[in-house]
């Protein structure tokens, strides 16, 4: 079991307030990522999860109970470091098993468990080695094999992947998210990369400036922003976000159009006109960056090529039930 | 072409690494040929390096005149008493200012070290008053009291810097996986500070082993350990270069060992922040 809840959780470093009262419900083996900016207070977040800071107040619930005054070793959490954090001067062997000595696991069930654990990360190989004597992802699945061996409520990843180059995090991605379905293990995972936070989670946490913006599965986040912040910060390119008399004819203050949900015409005839200023192909999409005169810079996406370069003029058709509307506060008007 | 700048290179920097390696050698080597000579070949001009008439009989004269091992036995109790007192009181302190520190933890710290600043003769007439009143003169307790106060604020400082490299992350990590504070330093931070503690604890070993101001102040006879054993050369009756030299000799020779076994280990201890 894996079930935790946050109750107007609160941090503050001296006259800091770095996290302004947060409420969570995580289910019980679902994948949660927090994302935002960075220096949101994501890490202060999962810290105060782990236990590895005190509370300023509320109140967090594991398996409905209060654990505010229960040191982190007794919480039943297992937290991956972005750092890896290995202990450097045991083996591969001894860094997993670390976990299961300090509970008094007898010492055949441990090799057993140990043993388990690095073949299903594929570091059997590697298990009488030292940290230094491995690559950065071997490093990585070492942590996360230190995580699982210990079967904890849940799994706290602080950015496991940023250290690791594009190609390798991707891979990792996909491993992290076949692990914990297979186990079923609850997992918060913490990063600043969107497509991370999209492809990996049930649920996604948007974080600004120590609140929680919105709670949401990633394609709720992405149809339904509940504000301008969640709005540009889920999906990429940005949403693009137009003010003024063409948000007034919609009943909005702002209105807002994903790049892929603006169709693109060549000399088209209604919607928004402009002239090509940027055209990045990538072969499979087309990005447009287009000025559009009242409409200001807007960015479209078309799915394959359309051989448009800069100076050629364009017109842009939103899909009028694909367009976001807002309120003077930032807020969602939802029809 | 690169290629032979390179081995030049090479060639120069070696070359001159040795050169400064023996400058720094050379008096040590220059006082254990002289404990081999005549008093008059000692301080003959222009002096010979290799070439004179090998002898032992200092080491002789200077054995039958003082008993080297009760001053070796007292070098021994003093520099390892103290040493190991020192290590014992630094580490919980550098420990606590270096994984929780204060906003004093700072000025603490900077305190302790200009206790250093001071020279130590301006306090040698209270520090001999009291000793004399408390009849700790010539005593080995006495002076092991002296040197471990004496090198407390290095040992400190020194720890403090070790512990400081230590990652929290890995501490955080113990901690998640369960261990108490009492086994996370026993599994986890000990190991890791193990090249820092030795390092350490050697540098005093030698420091306190060395120390001449407070033991041939504050010690005659009973208590007293090598340094003042080698003094006793350069006496009024006059300087005895050859038998100075062997006495010296003699008086590092234990450490000169222990150094050597141990230069690895305080090498990398040393430079434990530089090249990690
Ligand atoms: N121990 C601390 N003392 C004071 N301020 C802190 C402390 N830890 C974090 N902060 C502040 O809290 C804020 C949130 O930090 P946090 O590390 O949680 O950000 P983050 O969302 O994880 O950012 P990033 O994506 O860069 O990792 C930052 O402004 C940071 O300066
Ligand atoms: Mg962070």
């Amino acid at each position: 079991m894996g079930q935790i809840t946050l109750q107007g959780v609160q941090k503050s470093f001296g006259p800091v307030h770095i996290i302004k009262g947060a409420d969570l419900d995580i289910a019980d083996g679902s994948f949660v990522v927090f994302v935002g900016p960075s220096g949101c207070g994501k890490t202060t977040l999962l810290r105060l999860i782990a236990g590895l800071e005190d509370v300023t107040g509320g109140a967090i619930l594991i398996d409905g109970r209060n654990v505010v005054d229960v040191p982190p070793a007794k919480r039943g959490l297992s937290m991956v470091f972005q750092s890896y954090a290995l202990y450097p001067h045991m083996s591969v062997r001894g860094n997993i098993a670390f976990g299961l000595k300090m509970a008094g696991v007898a010492r055949d069930e441990i090799s057993r468990k140990v043993e388990a654990a690095a073949a299903t990360l594929n570091l059997t190989p590697y298990l009488d080695r030292k940290p230094r004597e491995l690559s950065g992802g071997q490093r990585q699945r070492v942590a996360i094999g230190r995580a699982i061996v210990r079967e904890p409520k849940a799994f706290l990843f602080d950015e496991p992947l940023s250290n690791l180059d594009a190609a390798l995090r991707v891979q990792m991605r996909l491993e992290v998210t076949r692990l914990q379905k297979q186990l079923g293990t609850t997992a918060i995972y913490v990063t600043h990369d969107q497509v991370e936070a999209m492809t990996m989670a049930d649920k996604i946490v948007v974080l600004n400036a120590g609140k929680i913006e919105q709670y949401g599965s990633p394609l709720e986040l992405y149809e339904k922003p509940n504000n301008l912040f969640v709005a540009g910060f889920i999906g990429s390119p940005k949403m693009n976000f137009i003010t003024g008399e063409p948000a007034h004819q919609h009943g909005a203050m702002t209105i807002g159009v994903r790049p892929e949900h603006l169709k693109v015409e060549r000399d088209g005839q209604g919607g928004w006109h402009g002239t090509v200023s940027v055209a990045e192909h990538l072969g499979s999409d087309t990005f447009l960056y287009v000025d559009a005169g009242p409409q200001g810079m807007l960015t479209a996406r078309y799915v394959g090529e359309l051989g448009l370069s800069p100076g050629d003029k364009v017109s842009l058709i939103p899909e009028s039930a694909r367009i976001h509307r807002f309120d003077d506060g930032g807020k969602a008007i939802r029809a | 072409m690169a290629r032979m700048v390179t081995t030049r290179h090479k060639v120069i920097s070696t070359v001159a690494a040795w050169l400064v390696g023996f400058l720094i050698f050379f008096p040590i080597l220059w006082m254990v040929l002289a404990s081999f000579k005549t008093e008059l070949e000692a301080f003959a001009i222009p002096p010979s390096f290799l070439f004179f008439h090998w002898t032992t009989e200092n080491y002789v004269t200077v054995q039958e005149r003082s008993d080297y091992l009760h001053h070796a036995l007292n070098s021994i109790i003093i520099a390892g008493g103290s040493t190991l007192i020192a290590m014992l009181i630094a580490i919980p302190a550098a420990w606590s200012m270096a994984f929780s520190p204060t906003k004093r933890t700072k000025d603490v710290l900077l305190w302790m070290l200009s206790t250093k600043m001071m020279p130590p003769v301006g306090v040698l007439v209270p520090i001999y008053l009291i000793y004399r009143n408390l009849g700790l003169l010539d005593t080995r307790t006495g002076l092991v009291f002296i040197l471990c106060l004496g090198n407390l604020p290095i040992v400190i400082w020194m720890l403090f810097t070790y512990f400081k490299e230590i990652p929290k992350d890995i501490l955080e990590a113990a901690r998640m996986d369960g261990a108490t504070i009492g086994r996370e330093l026993i599994y986890v931070l000990t190991p890791m500070a193990v090249p820092g503690l030795a390092s350490t604890l050697l540098l005093n070993l030698i420091l306190a082993w060395n120390e001449a101001f407070w033991t041939l102040n504050l010690s005659t006879l009973e208590a007293a350990p090598l340094t003042v054993f080698i003094a006793s050369y350069s006496s009024p009756e006059g300087l005895f270069w050859a038998k100075l030299s062997a006495a010296s000799t003699l008086a590092i020779a234990p450490i000169l060992v222990l150094g050597w076994f141990s230069q690895r280990q305080l090498v990398r201890g040393l430079t434990f922040g530089a090249v990690k």
